[in-house]
């Protein structure tokens, strides 16, 4: 019997032995931390904190400016000295809150729970709404709305996402092997928060020792299933891994609750524990540190505001000379322009390439139909058609072709002979025209 | 120091790192290194061709290749454009136009060593970089080229060699093709010409035979298909819809009384369709062109449907015994109609529901 999956994806090598095997360790905290007020998907927050002020780790420094936005918290304890504009690791400008550390570790008061199992949905909701937490996975998509579907959209099952599916990261795998009770625990308070009885967590096949580990956790609670998924790029998409757990499709343009499931990475689900059980904020998260242009790969513990350049230092720094540093996954992350940019809640890994790994943009040729990319589109599209639309500049008529479908996995420009950058031109039709 | 200063000095100390979007890996596979596999998988039925039809062979053969590099280069070169022919993509269309071609071709008296130049002209320059280069072309190249020598010369171009083995014989006898003895004396001449059934399909799987240069060893162009399908360059949806429905087509209206020369339904050799003419080298390494040919594999089920259907009307009612070449021809003309149709539906609607991996 084959492992669950979806249609279509790819094959790139995985390159997670570099750092696998790493235990995670904490990064040493810096000097000096800088927290954007806007690491989440939607509003920015608001700074509640002036010039001066002192802060405690852990204390409120942004409160959410909407529905859909998350606080953030310092991550340290010490001294606001800035705020203003810094670019994000996107190369955005973004305000941002200048926090120099005194050392301390002064944490702010928390509020413990030692019977977080039996508070309601609504206060644990609460808590993880007051943490901070949006999702690890990348996405940084509060977690507090994905918790407030509305009523005509009941949810019955909890998904938690260990695919993993990104080369390289191996932060999740790392958590699932040196945490796998607390990542329960947060999904157990997920399901609670939402009333659901069924829960999965899905994790590719390739991480036997976290698949283990993780079965072992959950062999006392008959409603959680550990689900082995076939290894293939993007496993970890969030409607590809609804459909290879629950065998059900998101419709297009839709969301998991349509089809009454919500899922969380395993990072969130144990930030989630972490904020109902101790009422930690989310100030940390794990950052995994690798390709073959870094001298030691690690996966590390790092405070939110760090900046990448001093995660590189603690990884011995660049081996050889760097071509590219990648936030996040080498298949979706964001290439930096500068390293002096923070980790963010949503930086899943720092990628180093080198030099001579770096593949340039500007060589690629023609469409030659091979079919390639319609063959393992997971949202079953026809990127070349899409690309020779947006190249020719017949953008209606990419989204005749359901270009809004596409959530740039980037399977397409993996597969492409042609070389052609496929993302970056359906990135230029979906931004030439409106869904 | 200045705290902006040594922020500088630190920036300063690696060089600026290259920014692209995403993906940031890339597979292996290249458009050049996919040319020059199906070069490769085209050898061992040259080389047949090679062995039963002598230099001859070889010459018309290479011809074509440099004729069809020399002619893209000029042409990229006098636009200014990129130089292309590094890709394998002329030199493959050069290859298959010679094994789409006569041995005999290679002949001062009559002098018709223009042919073989002028199809390599027509596939390149017209065919191919006219209409955009690479990837844009509506026809297969190397079957135009072929397709307009064989109307502006249609003597020379159905002169066939014997095969010999001898292949240094200097005074090569010529021969009519199985299927012109199919179509003209039918085929109770033929087993007559090859002795019995068994040798008549021993011969043409060997490819000893009169035909094209590329054409007639049946068991090298399998070979050569079988490494590419491996290799997953080509899959089965065209050349199996093809062949089969090709294969059908023989058996129902193949066959003829041998004494009335009326039809006989259900009556038709199959096989020796399959393994005469261009069938093989049509339809693995022709209608499977990707430029060519449609990019969904349903529509690409229909365009083999299409191909060997055409083939076999041509073949069995038309004026000429071979139609692969013209029914590829026609159904290159149907292949973006043909996407349009197949439009895939995208993830999570109801179509593609139960769809499981």
């Amino acid at each position: 019997m084959g492992l669950s999956t979806f249609r279509g994806g790819i094959h790139p090598p995985d390159k997670k032995d570099l750092s696998k095997d790493s235990p995670i360790r904490p990064a040493k905290v810096p000097q000096r931390i800088v927290i954007p007020l806007s690491q989440h998907t939607g509003a920015p927050c608001k700074p509640i904190v002036s010039i001066n002020q002192e802060v405690k780790k852990g204390e409120l420094i942004g409160e959410p400016g909407g529905f859909v936005s998350a606080p953030v918290h310092s991550s340290v304890s010490g001294k606001v000295v800035a705020i203003g504009e810094f670019p994000n690791p996107m190369g955005r400008m973004v305000n941002s809150v200048v926090i120099e550390n005194d050392g301390k570790e002064d944490w702010t008061a928390l509020k413990d729970s030692p019977h977080y199992a039996d508070l309601s949905p609504d206060e644990l909701k609460e808590k993880i709404k007051g943490a901070g937490i949006v999702g690890l996975g990348g996405a940084a998509f509060p977690t507090s709305v994905k918790l407030s579907p509305p009523k005509e959209k009941p949810i019955d099952t909890v998904i938690i996402n260990g695919a993993e599916c990104e080369p390289y990261l191996t932060a999740d795998y790392r958590l699932m092997i040196e945490k796998p009770a607390e990542i329960i625990e947060g999904l157990k308070v997920l399901m609670k928060t939402l009333g659901v009885n069924k829960g999965f967590v899905g994790i590719e096949d390739n991480k036997p020792e976290a698949i283990e580990k993780m079965e072992e956790a959950t062999e006392e609670y008959r409603n959680i299933e550990v689900c082995t998924l076939a290894v293939k790029y993007p496993q970890g998409a969030e409607k590809m891994l609804i459909k290879a757990t629950t065998g059900r499709e998101v419709p297009p343009r839709g969301l998991p609750m349509d089809v009454k499931v919500v899922v969380q990475n395993v990072g969130t689900a144990l930030a989630i524990f972490e904020a109902t059980r101790y009422g930690k904020p989310l100030i940390e998260r794990v950052v995994t540190v690798t390709g073959e242009g870094i001298n030691s790969p690690s996966n590390l513990l790092v405070r939110i505001g760090t900046l990448v350049s001093e995660l590189i230092d603690e990884c011995g720094g660049f081996k050889g000379d760097a071509g590219k540093v990648i936030a996040g996954g080498p298949m979706m992350g964001f290439a930096l322009a500068s390293l002096d940019v923070p980790v963010t809640k949503g930086t899943s890994g720092i990628l180093v390439i080198p030099e001579e790994g770096v593949l340039h943009a500007e060589d690629f040729g023609p469409c030659i139909r091979c079919g390639r990319c319609i063959d393992i589109c997971p949202m079953n599209l026809m990127p070349s058609l899409l690309s020779v639309f947006a190249e020719k500049g017949h953008y209606e008529e990419a989204k005749e072709y359901n270009l809004f479908d596409c959530f740039e996995c980037g399977s397409c420009a993996f597969v492409c002979p042609s070389k052609r950058p496929m993302v970056q031109l359906i990135r230029l039709a979906k931004s030439m025209t409106k869904p | 120091m200045s705290e902006g200063e040594k922020r500088m000095d630190e920036a300063n100390k690696h060089k600026p790192l290259v920014v692209t979007v995403s993906p940031h890996i890339k597979s292996e596979e290249s458009v050049s290194r996919i040319m020059w596999t199906v070069n490769i998988s085209l050898l061992p039925a040259f080389i047949m061709g090679f062995y039963f039809f002598g230099p001859k062979a070889l010459c018309v053969t290479a011809l074509c290749i440099i004729t069809a590099v020399l002619s893209e280069y000029a042409f990229t070169k006098s636009l200014k454009q990129k130089a292309t022919i590094n890709d394998g993509s002329a030199f493959l269309t050069g290859l298959l136009l010679g094994m789409n071609l006569p041995a005999s071709l290679w002949s001062f008296n009559p002098f018709t060593i223009h042919i073989p130049i002028v199809a390599s002209v027509v596939a390149i320059v017209i065919t191919k970089q006219l209409f955009g280069g690479l990837g844009y072309n509506v026809f297969n190249p190397a079957l135009v080229g072929r397709a307009f020598t064989l109307i502006s010369f249609p003597k020379a171009m159905t002169i066939w060699i014997a095969p010999t083995a001898a292949f240094l014989s200097i005074d090569a006898k010529t021969s009519a093709t199985p299927l012109g003895v199919l179509k003209e004396e039918g085929m109770g001449k033929l087993i007559e010409i090859f002795g019995d059934k068994g040798n008549l399909y021993m011969q043409l799987l060997l490819g000893h035979r009169a035909g094209s240069i590329g054409e007639t060893s049946a068991i090298a162009l399998l070979i050569g298909a079988a490494f590419l399908l491996f290799k997953r360059y080509i899959t089965w949806h065209i050349p199996f819809s093809f062949l089969g429905t090709a294969a059908l087509l023989a058996w129902v209206f193949g066959g003829k009384d041998p004494h009335t020369g009326k039809m006989l339904f259900f009556a038709g050799d199959p096989l020796i369709h399959l393994i005469s003419g261009g069938m093989l080298l049509g339809a693995f390494f022709m209608a499977t062109d990707y430029v060519t040919c449609p990019s969904l594999k349903k529509g690409q089920i229909l365009f083999g449907i299409g191909c060997g259907a055409l083939t076999m009307l041509i073949r069995l009612k038309g004026g000429f015994p071979e139609g692969v070449m013209f029914a590829i021809l026609i159904m290159n003309c149907f292949a973006p109609l043909i996407d349009r149709g197949f439009k895939t539906k995208v993830f999570g609607t109801v179509e593609t529901q139960g769809m499981k991996k």
